[in-house]
């Protein structure tokens, strides 16, 4: 357990200055919510209306920003051979590692999201919901994304495989996150959708670790 | 404790090419060898083969009673030039980590540390150490949690000349404890060594006709 803690707290420190860490993620997220209102036209109407589409579009693309270094640096340097010998399963170090991840990044952009789209004109009573759905939808992002940044270890731009291979991977959770919003902002049950979210997250979470474990071992022998 | 390690007929491959085959070597607890072999003969590559991160093309590798997973879990250290630091954290916070990972306590590492007259340079980020301070830092962590086989990836190369004597003692230190060393060198090790030569699959075919 000891082990474990030690490893999650050197993950998130590497995850913070790692590709400029959380600020960048925030940062990024901004310049997309300001960006929106300039390529779509000011009226209010529209904007509320794809408010929480665009934050899902941009959860999606900061999610991506740091996810080629996630095993990437451990692997050139050497670190990810020395953490093989450990009684620690690599499948825990792997699921530690996108937890790291996730805490590093993604917390910071769920508690932009909710007033990045209120600033787009999205109702207040939307901001918890859009909170719980970034939370739940960067848990999805950072172990599916794991799976992406583990099997593209060694290759030459290895961030641009890392993004193709993630980006089909990334599309139910935006598709059910981004239903449940638009079915509560028009007064329809949106449950269904978040449940099924909830799911995806889930299922990341238990098979990710195991393919990225998987892909590690293949990449170091 | 690892109390003898066998390896049996190893043959290794890397890159689809064949680095060596029908490699033996027999090592007892307080033995230490020393791979000897030219740049690119695979010398690294069998001390990851024992650490477990290359599979074997044929042969086997056994730690006596200790199976093998439980004894790369526990019973050995890696260190070599590859050596997992990162330059952007303090030395300490790397040594700390680092020691915890492989099972020792915080107050070992600073005991560690003090052997290797690093405690003055703990606050400074990894990335400000020279290449000898660097690999001491490094070296550190064997000396900060006991386990008892230690594959050493050309350990002196960065050392002065007194650091090397000093490293040779505490190499000494753990042999008599029991402890067993495989080291890949190009220098002479400064303990007594049983020498072990990696030759490519052509030369060991060319020897007999010599």
């Amino acid at each position: 357990m000891s082990r474990a803690m030690a490893l999650l707290s050197r993950e998130v420190t590497l995850a913070w200055g790692r590709g400029g860490g959380p600020l960048v993620s925030v940062a990024f997220y901004a310049g997309v919510a300001t960006l929106l209102p300039l390529a779509t036209g000011p009226e209010p109407a529209r904007l509320a209306a794809i408010a929480p589409g665009a934050a899902w579009v941009a959860l999606a693309l900061s999610a991506l920003l740091s996810l080629d270094r996630l095993f990437e640096r451990d692997y050139e340097d050497g670190a990810l051979d020395l953490i093989t010998l450990s009684p620690v399963p690599l499948e825990l170090v792997c699921a530690i590692k996108c937890l790291g991840q996730w805490v590093a990044t993604a917390a910071p952009l769920a508690l932009a999201a909710p007033l990045a789209a209120i600033a787009l004109g999205a109702q207040p009573s939307l901001a918890p919901l859009i909170f719980v759905c970034a939370l739940m939808g960067g848990l999805a992002f950072a172990f599916v994304g794991g799976i992406g940044a583990a099997l593209s270890l060694g290759a030459r731009r290895g961030g641009l495989l890392t993004a193709v291979i993630v980006m089909p991977l990334f599309v139910p959770p935006v598709i059910f996150g981004g239903g449940a919003l638009d079915a509560f902002s028009n007064g329809l049950p949106w449950r269904a959708g978040f449940a099924l979210l909830a799911a995806y997250a889930a299922a990341a979470v238990a098979l990710g670790p195991i393919a990225m474990a998987a892909a590690c071992r293949n990449a170091l022998s | 404790m690892i109390a003898t390690l066998n390896i049996d007929g190893l043959a290794l491959r890397r890159g689809g090419r064949l680095l060596f085959s029908g490699l033996n070597l027999r090592l007892q607890a307080g033995e230490a060898a020393a791979l000897v072999g030219r740049n690119g003969a695979g010398k690294t590559t069998l001390l990851r083969a024992i650490a477990g991160l290359v599979e074997a093309e044929a042969g086997t590798i056994e730690f006596g009673e200790i199976d093998a997973g439980e004894a790369r879990a526990s019973h050995m250290h890696l260190a070599g030039h590859q050596d997992g630091q990162k330059p952007a954290r303090t030395a300490w916070e790397e040594l700390a980590f680092w020691t915890r990972w492989t099972g020792g306590s915080e107050q070992a590492a600073r005991d560690a540390a003090a052997a290797l007259d690093l405690t003055r340079l703990l606050d400074l980020e990894v990335r400000r150490l020279s290449a000898g301070q660097r690999r001491r830092l490094s070296l550190a962590r064997l000396l900060a949690s006991p386990r008892s086989l230690w594959l050493l990836d050309e350990p002196l190369s960065p050392l002065d000349a007194g650091w090397r004597v000093r490293f040779g003692e505490m190499m000494s230190q753990h042999l008599a404890s029991g402890g067993l060393i495989i080291a890949a060198v190009h220098d002479p090790l400064p303990i007594p060594a049983q020498p072990l030569e990696i030759l490519a699959p052509e030369d060991a075919f060319q020897e007999p006709g010599e």
